[in-house]
Order: structure tokens, then sequence, then C-alpha cells
């Protein structure tokens, strides 16, 4: 996706806010990223802000800045993951940090040691940050129970994935700037996905109106509490939108009682060129990764003109920069170490 | 039965007796001889003055609190034998004093379950010296695998009061048919817990718009409602007195109340906490001793379980004391175990969320927590009368305090309630004559 003039726009207001906002020692109102529900406005759009000024970094021949230098941080991966862990490594490396990353196992969870007595010999090391992968919902809250470290989520069950709804941000504003008003359609798994539920307390934050299309098997109950329009047509859901989400589809969901076949799914919900072209050429296509191909969406539609699938793995390592470098306090925080 | 005590008492004095039994509600004097209630005085105006019931020895000063036969709880966990670390009989009796209780019924899922003859005598025989009278209920199914009945007449004569598989439903609508035409003979109910696991399966609380918020796996309200029905039905084909335990949603009450109205003869119990906490607590704080089965519901659950209350749908509170040691409830939510204590924190949840916010007056939230729980499994308590057995307790209604947990008894402290302020304390707790607990 070729940069378009109101992302300049943005870059360029937003250089300028940034600098302001630096003489005022900008801070999140919140000391951990446990995820985006209840986060005000104003900290996504910080945070945003300062990805901007990360990207320019990774962008330059040396791609590394010094405001993490003589932080620890923990990368603790209780399910396997590899583009978020390679991205927060990456994001903590590039800060200059001292990383040390874990993957466990979460079949050893329940016999093993407690998720409280592994932070705390962690801890008893003197690690600062503990980026937190787990399979259940709340772990990234009981560990800030556990713990004195700064805790970011990295998805915690099929609750929030904090970061990758604000890279998915982060994508759309560049496209669009302001979010208000623009409608983003998530399609897929939202029972299980923690990546529809950040995008959608984040979007509707913004001002954004956002739909959910599945079949009703994968679509939770009290789903429009959250402020969201419900659709089990796809042709429908993506008619009149601004973006397309498109979740992944678990293959173990198949022969499950949720789903007859992933034929049938990819029949109803599998995103094609012909679909897209009625949707119209400025529809924005997105995905969290990893795609199955031909499942939830054709090759020509992951890589068509209209996907910035790329895009949101370039900017989910900014944003998880801004995000480590606003919670561990920015500059003033370095300064004093 | 009766712990030790130091203090003999003679005269409960100047409170308001209330005896939902015989619907009493007088100013008076109890005077208690031999364990049992010898007469009841009615004061028509003060007699003796306040100088002389502080005096006298032997004399109870009830003034301003409320005197009630001893509570009664159908629903309780003891963990004793297997998990002595969590509970025992005689810990989980104490904490049942200093809750009002004087008799508690507690639930076979012991490990090894109450189920035989013999385990049902091993109850009896640790509740000897217990604070409060401790009545066994029997397994259903041998090992509650669900497979065989139980040797329920072996149980019900040595002690037994009830059958349950309380923990989880019986799976086999065949067995339970089969469980419920045998109690007949005993004049005994079967206690149901109401789950359809295949669709409880992995869930953690009340699926709705809370469990989507939070990514958390539901339970739905059919998977209890769906086992009441079943249960109503079989309980309507063969007669037997059924009792559902812990009614959570405003479905199962409706389908109890349409029962009771074509004769069948179904009860039901509402604990403390489904009518005072509502599952949006849990996104507050992720606090595991909010997980509970069944689960937390919502608001409209919660004011149907007490205008069920109100209006005799349900039958009774009671308050599945559940206690579970800090190292299995400090966890992820997703596996900390199912459970919550309460029994020294019922009557003053009750006071604060069933009385004071107007839903009940105290007659009727006592009749509740006494004569008609007696009632479901032929307890003999619940009444104050001449000649009935001094159990009895005196409750200030007014007083106000804060949940502690280094206060309580039970050897469990896994309470949500910490920090709460609650209304009515319990003063003197006196069972079979004996002072079990005096707050001072």
């Amino acid at each position: 996706m070729p940069k378009s003039t109101p992302i300049a726009k943005a870059e360029k207001k937003s250089a300028g806010s940034r600098r302001r906002k630096k003489r005022q020692a900008a801070r999140l109102s919140s000391r951990h990223l446990l995820g985006l529900e209840n986060m005000p406005a104003a900290d996504i759009e910080l945070i945003i802000r300062t990805a901007v000024s990360f990207k320019d970094v990774l962008d330059r021949p040396i791609k590394k800045v010094p405001p993490l230098r003589g932080m620890t941080v923990v990368n603790l991966f209780y399910e396997p993951s590899t583009r978020t862990r390679i991205s927060f490594e990456l994001a903590e490396k590039r800060l200059s940090a001292d990383v040390v990353s874990f993957t466990t196992s979460t079949s050893s969870v329940q016999k093993g040691e407690t998720l409280r007595d592994t932070i705390n010999n962690i801890e008893a090391m003197k690690t600062d940050v503990v980026v937190i992968r787990h399979r259940y919902p709340g772990a990234a809250h009981y560990l800030t129970r556990c713990c004195n470290s700064i805790v970011i989520n990295a998805g915690d069950g099929a609750h929030e994935h904090p970061t990758q709804g604000l890279l998915d941000i982060f994508t759309l504003w560049e496209i669009f700037g302001s979010l208000e008003g623009k409608t983003v359609v998530i399609v897929g798994d939202i029972a299980h996905s923690r990546v529809a539920r950040s995008n959608i307390f984040g979007l509707v934050t913004l001002g954004a109106k956002v739909r959910v299309c599945g079949p009703p098997t994968l679509i939770p109950v009290g789903i429009e509490d959250l402020g969201v329009e419900v659709y089990y047509n796809l042709d429908n859901a993506i008619k009149g939108v601004d973006a397309i989400n498109v979740l992944r589809i678990q293959r173990e969901r198949q022969s499950g009682a949720v789903l007859p076949s992933l034929r049938e799914y990819t029949k109803l919900f599998g995103l094609n060129r012909s679909r897209l072209a009625a949707a119209g050429p400025d529809v924005v296509v997105m995905h969290p990764g990893p795609i199955n191909r031909g499942v939830e969406m054709t090759p020509e539609v992951a890589d068509g003109p209209q996907s910035v699938i790329l895009s949101q793995v370039t900017n989910g390592l900014a944003v998880r920069m801004a995000v480590l470098y606003l919670l561990c306090g920015g500059e003033t925080t370095v300064a004093e170490r | 039965m009766a712990a030790k005590s130091t203090k003999s008492i003679s005269v409960i004095a100047g409170g308001r007796i209330i005896d939902p039994a015989t619907q009493l509600d007088v100013i008076g004097d109890i005077y208690l001889k031999n364990g049992l209630v010898e007469r009841i005085e009615t004061r028509k105006r003060s007699l003796k003055s306040a100088e002389k019931i502080k005096s006298e020895r032997g004399v109870y000063d009830a003034r301003k609190k409320i005197v009630a036969p001893g509570l009664i709880d159908l629903h309780v966990h003891l963990r004793e034998p297997g998990r002595e670390d969590e509970e025992t009989i005689l810990s989980g009796a104490r904490a049942a004093a200093a809750g009002g209780f004087t008799s508690i019924c507690c639930m076979p899922n012991t490990d090894p379950p109450i189920d035989d003859q013999e385990t049902v005598q091993f109850v009896i025989d640790q509740a000897r010296d217990a604070a409060c009278r401790v009545y066994p209920i029997g397994a259903v199914t041998q090992g509650q695998r669900g497979e065989s009945l139980t040797e329920i007449g072996d149980m019900v004569h040595t002690g037994a009061v009830a059958i349950s598989e309380d923990g989880m439903s019986v799976v086999s609508a065949e067995i339970k048919r089969r469980a419920m035409e045998y109690i007949r003979m005993f004049d005994i109910p079967v206690i149901a817990h109401c789950e359809d696991a295949s669709l409880s399966a992995g869930g953690v609380m009340h699926e709705g718009a809370i469990s989507t918020r939070l990514g958390m796996r539901g339970i739905p309200a059919a998977a209890e409602e769906i086992i009441v029905a079943r249960d109503i039905q079989l309980a309507r084909a063969t007669g037997a007195r059924l009792h559902i335990a812990h009614v959570s949603t405003a479905d199962s009450v409706r389908l109890i109340k349409r029962g009771k109205r074509d004769g069948v003869k179904v009860t039901g119990e509402a604990t403390p906490h489904h009518f005072s906490l509502i599952d949006a607590s849990i996104a507050e704080s992720f606090d595991t001793n909010l997980r509970v089965s069944p689960p937390l519901r919502t608001e409209k659950d919660r004011k149907a379980i007490i205008a069920g209350l109100a209006d005799g749908a349900l039958d009774c509170i009671a308050t599945d004391h559940a206690p579970h040691s800090v190292e299995e409830k400090d966890n992820e939510f997703d596996i900390a175990p199912n459970g919550m204590i309460g029994l020294e924190t019922a009557l003053g949840l009750v006071g604060k969320n069933l009385v004071n916010a107007g839903h009940l007056d105290w007659p009727r939230a006592l009749r509740l927590m006494t004569i008609n729980a007696a009632r479901i499994t032929n307890l003999p308590g619940g009444k104050l009368a001449a000649g009935e057995a001094a159990d009895i307790v005196v409750f200030d209604p007014e007083e106000e305090w804060v949940v502690d947990p280094e206060q309580f008894y039970s050897l469990s402290k896994n309470s949500p309630y910490v920090g709460w302020t609650l209304t009515g304390r319990v003063k003197l707790t006196v069972c079979g004559g004996k002072v079990t607990h005096e707050d001072r």
C-alpha cells in the first residue's frame, strides 16, 4: 500500500505534537498494558504518535536506540508463538533492553510450578518488564498482583491482545487518519479471538463503527453489548466498510461442534476476489496472521493491492517499541537511571 | 454434639424473640433447662430493669437483639475425610456456630465420598464434640460415579438425612429415576445439583455479555435449567421429594414455581452469593473466589432469586460453604477450583441484601434459614417452643461489621466478601443449651 497524503499529513502533524508531548513528559494513564478495554483514547493516540517516530528508526541503517539501556525484559510465553514473540524481542532489542525469552508448554502448568512462583523467581533476578502470553484470560491481570514488574499482555486466552489491537489501529490510522466514523468489519472466529476483542475495544473508543461477521457458533453471546453489529452474511457485512480484518480460523475448530467443515466455512466466509471487488476498490484488507491461505482468504486477496498484511507486521514492531518506551517512563526515566 | 462451654446460660432476656415456625414475634425471655427450652415469657413491659438483667448470673442480656431458632444450613462441604487441610468436621462446625448455625448438613463429595454406612458413621462420630449438629448427606451412586445406587437404606438408618450427588448431576436419567423411586420408602429428599455437563464443560463463569467481554468460556443458564426441568419431571413421575440445590437462574426459579403449582414435591434453595453477587464482579477483579458452581449469574437472575425467596418459589437459604486452600485459589481463574466459604457471612449478607434492602423482614428471612430448611430434611430443630432443644441464635440486626479473613473460624479463607461491610452480627449461639459461640 503506497503512502497516501493523509499519512504524510498525519505524520507531520504528529511529529509536531510529539515534540510538544516530550516537553510535557507524556505518560500513559496505566502502569501496565493489560488490554484496550477502558484504555482512554488519549493513550491510544499517544502510542500511535510514538510509534510513528519509532517506525522511522526501523528504516535507518542502524536500527537501534538507547532508551531501555540497562533494563531487563522477560518474555514469558506459555503458548507457542512465532511472530508476536519475535516482534517483542526485536522491539526490546531495538530499544537496547536486555532480553530473556522463556517459552513453556501449557500442559505442565497445572502440575508444575505456579505462575506466581515462576514470576517471583524471575523477578528475584531483578527484571523490570514482563511480557506474558498465556492461554487463560486474566493471566496478565493476575501477574500484576504477583509481582512489581511492568506487565505487558501479549495475549491472554480469548481475552485481549492489546499490542495486536494497537498495531491494527496504527495501520488503519496511517491510511485513514482519524478513525471516527470509519467502519471496520472483523470476520471469523470472534468467540475464541483475543484479536477481535482488543480491536473492538480500541476501535469503539476511537469512534469507529465495528461489525463482526461469522457463523453464529463462532459469535459469542452478548457481543452486541460491546457496541458492535453482528452479521452472518459476509457479502452484507463487507458492504460499505472501510476495512476488513479477517481472522485466522483454527483448523482444529472443524470436526468440533462449531463448524461442520472448513470447506463450508470457506464457501460462506472466505474472502475472495469477487467478494472483495463487490465491496469496493478502496477497502483495506487486514489479517493478524498466520494466514490459512485458501481457507479464510484466497492468496490473490492476501497478496493483492488492497492487502496491508505485511505493513501490519512492520507496524507491530513500531507499536511494541512505543508501548515499551512509554511504559518504561520514556526518556525521563532513562535519564534518571 | 455441643462444644465444651465455660459459660452456662439459663435465661436469654429481653430480646425480640422471632420464631417463624410458631409465628412468634415478641419481646421476652427464654428460659433454658437441661438443654431444652423450658418456657418463653412474653414481656408486656420491661419487667426487669436494665441493671437487673446485667447483674443476674446466667442471664444473657439480649435487649435490642433478635433471638431466633438456631440457623440450619442444608448445604455445607466439610472436606473431611480427604482434605482436612481445608476444613474438618470440627472446624466447619465451629465456623457454623460463629455464623449462628446449630444444624448443618454436609455434602458427600469428600475423598472417599460419603457413600456407605461406614462413612456416614465416621462423620457422625467425628461430629460428636462439634460446635453444632452435623447431619450427613449420602451419595446417590457408589463413588459418585453415576453407575449404581448406594446402599441408601443403610445410610439412612445410620443417620443420613438425604442423598445427593452434589458437585455434579446424576448424568443418567434412568439412574436418577430409580434413585427417586427408591428413596420414597425412606421419606428423605434427593438434593439435586443441576448441571448438564456437556453444556458446562470447560466453562468457568456464566455465559453472557461479561464472559464474552472477558473471553472466558461460559456456562449457559440452560445447563442448569435443563436438569432442573428433567428432575422436576422425574419427581412428578415418581412422587419423590426433590430439593434443588443452589438455584442460580431466573428460569430455574420459574420451573420450580410451576412444579409446585402442579403439586410436584419440589423445593429449592438459594445461596447468599447468588443473591449478593453477579458475573460482572469478575470483570473488575478476576478474583478466583468469585468462581463457583453454579456460576454467579446476571442482575436479572439475582433479582429473580430474591423474588423467589420472597414469594415462596424458593424455600430456604443454604450457604454451599465450600472451603478451598490458598494454593488452589491463588492461581489463574481457569485453573482455580469452584467454591467459596459462606457459613460465617450468611447472616450478615441476609441482613444487608435481603432485609436492609427491603425485600424481606426478619421473620420471613429467618423462616428461610430455620423451619423451612428443617422441614426439607426432617431435622428436629428450627423452632423455639417449650420442650424443644435449646438451639438458639442471638444476633444484633443493626450491627455493621467488616469481613476480615483473620476472624474466620473456617480453616479456609476463600471468601469474596473480604472487606465488605455486612449488617447483622451473631452475638451468641446456643446449641442443646450449651454456648457454642459468643461474640464479645
